[in-house]
């Protein structure tokens, strides 16, 4: 049987396969599906300083193998999440990786000093929020903005714990936010978040949701999240990337591995599927044992790689020769006219 | 309680007025189920490009059979997922989790139960029929649609009920009107404890006034079961939240699938339901984004 085993900048996770944030809460209503533990890890909902409410309903429509949500980051805040949920986490035995969203730079920096000292495995910074103070431009559109938060957060936080920034699609050039992430002291890179969309009620002749644009997500992002992973992983093979958008199957995550991911969350189709971590972590096994590959870590990035001739290894025995092609006779057709 | 998530065999499938029924072998979710607990159903089969989960609230279960515990829920052909879900026949196979949500709670002593359906809204109502009566609670039902062949479960109203009181929109059924027209006197006449209710917001939120005023003011319970848009049905996307005040006064935007999908109906924010309410909290903290 092959051996899952990955590493995200130096932190070891027994197998590849994560939860998404924002895609099973902190974990506890998933664990009634499936053994929490026994995954890589579980990448907590992105939790902010403070409460926050969510925007008004509706929040979610479904689109062509996907979904497009606008939640608002409804969560209880850093100190409810402290108290309650990752405690919860640590005495199941699972490995946490905190998501962590703030308005300003300020805000990323506290979240983080206030994760000092607890129980997680790796910070996942979403950056996916608009900065209050420079015109609600996003973070992750911009290079400058998201290397400042990535900065703040990497020296709010013990050198031991991994950073990874979690990098947005709808950007010209991906590998230069990579790039700057990675300068200003990010780990690894969490790739893709959702890609920004509208659907409009033909009905009511008006957007679906209330809060008009929203994230949209699953299977039908794979192939964009793909090509993301892969252009990131070619610019820098070095830095390590946790790979997700629309992964649904074993085939799916055995993708992002191949474009260069080191592990990947399993989100959307969660809601579709709750055992499906598990499950995708089961046919991931059962996909590498048929192929031979007998280590994870041999394959990430390999479809980077040129195809290799197989050559055989002895030449074939006498008595093996093929049988010759047989010809056709030729024929002679009537004159159509 | 755990829900569990199982492959449902389709037992049976039939139309019944201007909706569908369908029984499902569903080991471990029967047994579990408790009055006003709902399924959520996986549409569409392996491929489905359909992401989000169905959900739909339990009419009837039975615990053991010679095909081992079915549960039976009803649903109306609104979009392509329920479309695909009545073309099933028996032996198809869908995945399905449950017994999931709070369930409607029980009076501790026998009470005089008033039970509101809208449409199909009704189903789960049969269940708590029956947990209510176990108990000597009497029994009054009032349904309502927009047309007759809208209104569920008449037969087994009547039969199950002390009395049963019928409203049509169209009057084509019973008295022409709304559930809210006739409740009041249902409530005197049978001198009612308490009011189940489940069905559109809408006529929740006038059961609920109802049952606040009745006897000159003095007020009755009423229980709720929402109807909200789900997408897991099991707590984790956060969109079927609604404004919903806790023990300690404050109102929080809460899972309507988790929490609910009954809640205590004064505990409901009828003034602001489908949006946050200013007071609500972690309302303040959306004003940056």
């Amino acid at each position: 049987m092959a051996d899952l085993t990955t590493r995200l900048a130096g932190v070891e996770f027994p197998n590849p396969v994560f939860t998404a944030s924002g895609c099973a809460a902190a974990g506890q209503e998933l664990d009634q599906f499936f053994d929490v533990s026994s995954i890589g890890g579980v990448v907590t909902k992105s939790i902010m300083l403070e409460p926050r409410s969510g925007r008004p309903t509706p929040r979610m429509a479904e689109t062509p193998s996907g979904m497009l949500n606008s939640i608002g980051l409804q969560g209880p805040g850093i100190d409810a999440f402290l108290q309650r949920d990752l405690p919860w986490l640590e005495q199941r035995g699972a490995r946490a990786v905190v998501s962590i969203a703030g308005g300003s730079v300020d805000d990323y920096a506290k979240l983080a000093g206030r994760l000092r000292g607890a129980p997680l495995a790796m910070i996942e910074v979403n950056i996916s929020c608009p900065n209050v103070e420079d015109r609600g431009q996003v973070f992750a559109c911009d290079a400058g903005g998201a290397a400042a938060v990535v900065s703040a957060v990497r020296k709010a936080v013990a050198s031991s714990i991994p950073v990874f920034a979690k990098l947005s699609p709808d950007v010209t050039d991906i590998v230069a936010v990579a790039r700057a992430c990675v300068d200003a002291g990010a780990d690894g890179l969490s790739m893709i978040n959702t890609l920004l969309g509208i659907v409009i009620d033909t009905t009511s002749l008006r957007p679906v949701l209330a809060g008009v644009t929203g994230g949209l997500s699953g299977p039908a992002i794979r192939p964009v999240a793909v090509r993301c992973v892969w252009q990131v992983h070619a610019a820098m093979p070095e830095v390590p990337i946790l790979g997700m958008g629309g992964i649904r199957t074993g085939l799916d995550a055995l993708e992002f591995l191949l474009a260069g991911a080191s592990a990947v969350s399993v989100g959307t189709v969660t809601f579709h599927d709750p055992s499906a971590p598990a499950r995708v972590l089961a046919e991931l096994r059962q996909a590498l044992d048929e192929r031979g590959i007998e280590r994870l870590e041999d394959i990430i990035g390999l479809a980077h790689r040129p195809p290799v001739l197989t050559v055989p290894e002895e030449p074939d025995p006498p008595g093996d020769e093929p049988e010759p092609i047989p010809t056709a006779r030729p024929v002679a057709f009537e004159d159509v006219r | 309680m755990k829900p569990v998530q199982v492959r449902g065999e389709v037992l049976g499938i039939k139309q019944v007025g201007a909706y569908w029924a369908m029984t499902l072998v569903a080991p471990g979710i029967a047994e579990q189920t408790r009055p006003g607990q709902f399924v959520a159903i996986a549409v569409g089969g392996p491929e489905t490009p359909m992401l989000l989960r169905r959900a739909f609230s339990i009419h009837a279960v039975r615990e053991t059979g010679i095909y081992g515990g079915t549960v039976e829920f009803v649903f109306a052909v609104h979009g392509k997922g329920t479309e695909w879900l009545s073309r099933l026949r028996q032996h198809d196979s869908v995945d399905v989790v449950g017994p999931l949500g709070r369930p409607f709670a029980l009076p501790r002593e026998p009470a005089h139960c008033v039970l509101v359906g809208g449409g199909y809204g009704a189903a789960p109502l049969f269940l708590l029929a029956d947990a209510l009566r176990a108990r000597g609670c009497r029994v009054d039902f009032v349904l309502g649609a927009a047309t007759g062949d809208r209104l569920f479960g008449a037969l087994e109203a009547k039969r199950m009920a002390a009395s049963v009181a019928f409203t049509t929109d169209d009057g084509s059924f019973g008295q022409q009107g709304r559930v809210s027209d006739v409740l009041p006197d249902v409530i005197a006449r049978t001198r009612a404890d308490v009011v189940y209710a489940c069905g559109p917001m809408a006529m929740l939120e006038a059961v609920s006034r109802i049952a606040a005023e009745a006897y000159d003011g003095a007020g009755i319970p009423a229980q709720v079961a929402v109807e909200e848009a789900m997408a897991c049905g099991v707590g984790v996307c956060m969109t079927c939240v609604l404004p919903v005040i806790g023990d300690d006064g404050e109102t929080r935007m809460v899972r309507s699938c988790v929490e609910g999908p009954v809640f205590a109906a004064d505990r409901l924010r009828w003034d602001a339901l489908g949006t946050v309410p200013l007071d609500a909290v972690g309302a303040a903290a959306m004003g940056a984004h």
